[in-house]
């Protein structure tokens, strides 16, 4: 699904991420973790044009993507969450989900103005599955609040929902359990599950070690911009370098998670 | 006295709007306040003048009043949104990540260009607006006199503005622009082409103060090069006391300011219309910088 070869991003002289490898496959939870600064976001930054890379090449399904503009990298059917919310605080919870399914929005000012019966049901199916994302991301109560009055918890999972909305065939998950309460994140893990088992491959950011190494199907390690190790969440957890990575707490999780 | 300046208000008031919303709409999606915007108004009385002159030297036996009105107004509203698509492409879009400071002096430059290109086309000299209507009024109560054009005035802003809502609030693009202007990043990872969205933010700005362009020219029959200085600044008072970024505030802005300076005129003096206006501008940036319906702007910043 989305082959990641010999990537490198470099800031000036800084290497925030150094001929990483990464594959995700079809279907299946990659796990993407490391400690802060190994490059995890900057990753993502550049799998969906955001920031191009210094070097190496990006497919997405057997198609170079690193040069595109981030807005045809969601065309082309990538979709991703943000570490530090970036929902559209103004607009309501279901505007918000429209909003994500964008590009398969047709509706022109003759439209508008004239309620053509085209635009009617082109509305209602966006809308129609807007509110069924909503469903399935228990926020169809809040759907008409706004974005900003939601609690952070709402917030993270509105915005799974939108990046739901686009019909993604990747979805890249920032850290989605951060500043969740322990319910909220066994609700979350579900969720992450129930994507996954529609078909949508997903590359996941996260430091809850709990969640990372009951749901991942493969995990890749980050170290100051480097793959420092690759495998099952059993391999991983056994593997000396990762450990090393993970001083103090981390070490514990890593362990007995 | 008090009908009369409430019409005379409305109708200024509208126009104010319309020019306004051009300023908060670019504001609000790249936080740059286009100093050109009000020769894009002064364009719009001209090109509006250019099209009728032309239907009628076409055309035997000249064209009926409303399809001269319609006609420039389509052609203002045309060429200001091509001149705006322009204006953004060649002196801001170059610029989108240079310091906030460039695409302002940029925009000052091209306000220059515009004055100093229509000066050298069109002279030096007012142009005449066509008296397409013999001055008809509309109702005459003795105090009031209420004629045909500013009734079409007022109703054509509304309209407009009946309709820039709908775009905004329920079209794909109006979608696309809500979402730029909150949050350029997360808008292209929902698949917006964010530099589309701000070309057509530009454009409908344009066409707007193209509309209004014409309505001024009509109503007072006179336009000049220089024109678009004074109205920029008054549309962008309005823009400022609104809540600049905030497109409901333009309407509201230009609403209050027209008709401040209305009854200023009617109660006071004509002469301090002015004065009225920019003590509003002053008295708004001292006391609340962020308008009657903005958001504060150092929390933006």
């Amino acid at each position: 699904m989305l082959k990641i070869e010999q990537v490198s991003k470099y800031f000036g002289g800084v290497k925030a991420i150094h001929r990483v490898n990464i594959e995700a496959r079809q279907a299946l939870i990659t796990g993407l973790i490391g400690p802060n600064g190994a490059g995890k976001t900057t990753l993502f930054n550049c799998i969906t044009g955001i920031i191009p890379p210094t070097e190496g090449s990006i497919v997405f399904k057997g198609r170079p993507i690193e040069t595109l503009p981030a807005h045809r990298i969601n065309r082309m059917g990538i979709a991703r969450t943000f570490q530090n919310i970036r929902i559209f605080r103004e607009m309501t919870v279901l505007e918000n989900v429209m909003t994500g399914a964008h590009a398969r929005l047709q509706c022109g000012l003759g439209a508008a103005v004239f309620h053509s019966p085209k635009m009617r049901r082109e509305q209602a199916e966006v809308t129609a599955h807007a509110i069924d994302l909503l469903e399935q991301v228990n926020l169809t109560p809040v759907r008409n609040q706004y974005a900003q009055n939601l609690p952070y918890g709402d917030q993270r999972r509105l915005e799974i929902a939108r990046a739901l909305a686009s019909c993604p065939e990747l979805l890249l998950l920032d850290e989605p359990a951060a500043g969740m309460n322990p319910t909220e994140t066994s609700l979350l893990m579900n969720l992450i599950r129930s994507i996954r088992d529609r078909g949508i491959t997903i590359l996941l950011i996260e430091h809850d070690m709990k969640l990372v190494m009951s749901i991942c199907d493969s995990i890749v390690v980050l170290d100051h911009g480097e793959t420092i190790a690759e495998g099952t969440p059993g391999e991983i957890r056994r593997d000396q370098r990762v450990i090393e990575a993970y001083l103090g707490i981390r070490h514990d999780e890593v362990m007995h998670a | 006295m008090f009908f009369q300046q409430l019409v005379n208000g409305l109708t200024i008031g509208g126009v104010y709007a319309l020019i306004a919303l051009g300023y908060t709409m670019v504001y609000g999606i790249i936080e740059l306040i286009n100093f050109a915007h009000g020769e894009i108004y002064m364009i719009g009385a001209y090109a509006g003048i250019i099209a009728i002159a032309a239907a009628q030297t076409l055309i035997a036996g000249g064209i009926p009043p409303i399809a001269a009105v319609a006609l420039a107004l389509l052609a203002a509203m045309l060429v200001c949104a091509a001149y705006g698509f322009t204006m953004e492409k060649l002196a801001y879009r170059p610029l989108r990540h240079a310091p906030r400071l460039s695409p302002l002096i940029s925009a000052l430059g091209v306000s220059i260009f515009l004055q100093n290109f229509i000066m050298i086309a069109q002279g030096t000299r007012d142009k005449v607006f066509p008296h397409l209507f013999e001055n008809t009024v509309a109702f005459d109560l003795g105090s009031v006199r209420v004629s045909l054009i500013q009734i079409a005035i007022i109703v054509g802003c509304f309209m407009m503005m009946a309709l820039l809502h709908l775009v905004i609030q329920h079209t794909k693009i109006g979608t696309a622009m809500r979402a730029t202007a909150q949050d350029k990043t997360a808008a292209a990872l929902c698949g917006i082409h964010v530099d589309h969205v701000i070309s057509v933010t530009f454009m409908i700005g344009s066409l707007l103060a193209g509309a209004a362009g014409v309505m001024i020219a009509m109503y007072y029959g006179l336009v000049n090069y220089s024109i678009g200085y004074l109205a920029g600044i008054k549309a962008f008072t309005a823009a400022v006391l609104g809540g600049i970024g905030n497109i409901p505030g333009a309407m509201i802005g230009g609403m209050i300011l027209g008709l401040l300076e209305s009854f200023g005129a009617g109660y006071i003096s004509p002469e301090y219309k002015d004065v009225i206006a920019f003590s509003i501008l002053i008295l708004v940036l001292l006391i609340k910088p962020s308008g009657l319906l903005g958001e504060n702007l150092a929390e933006k910043a």
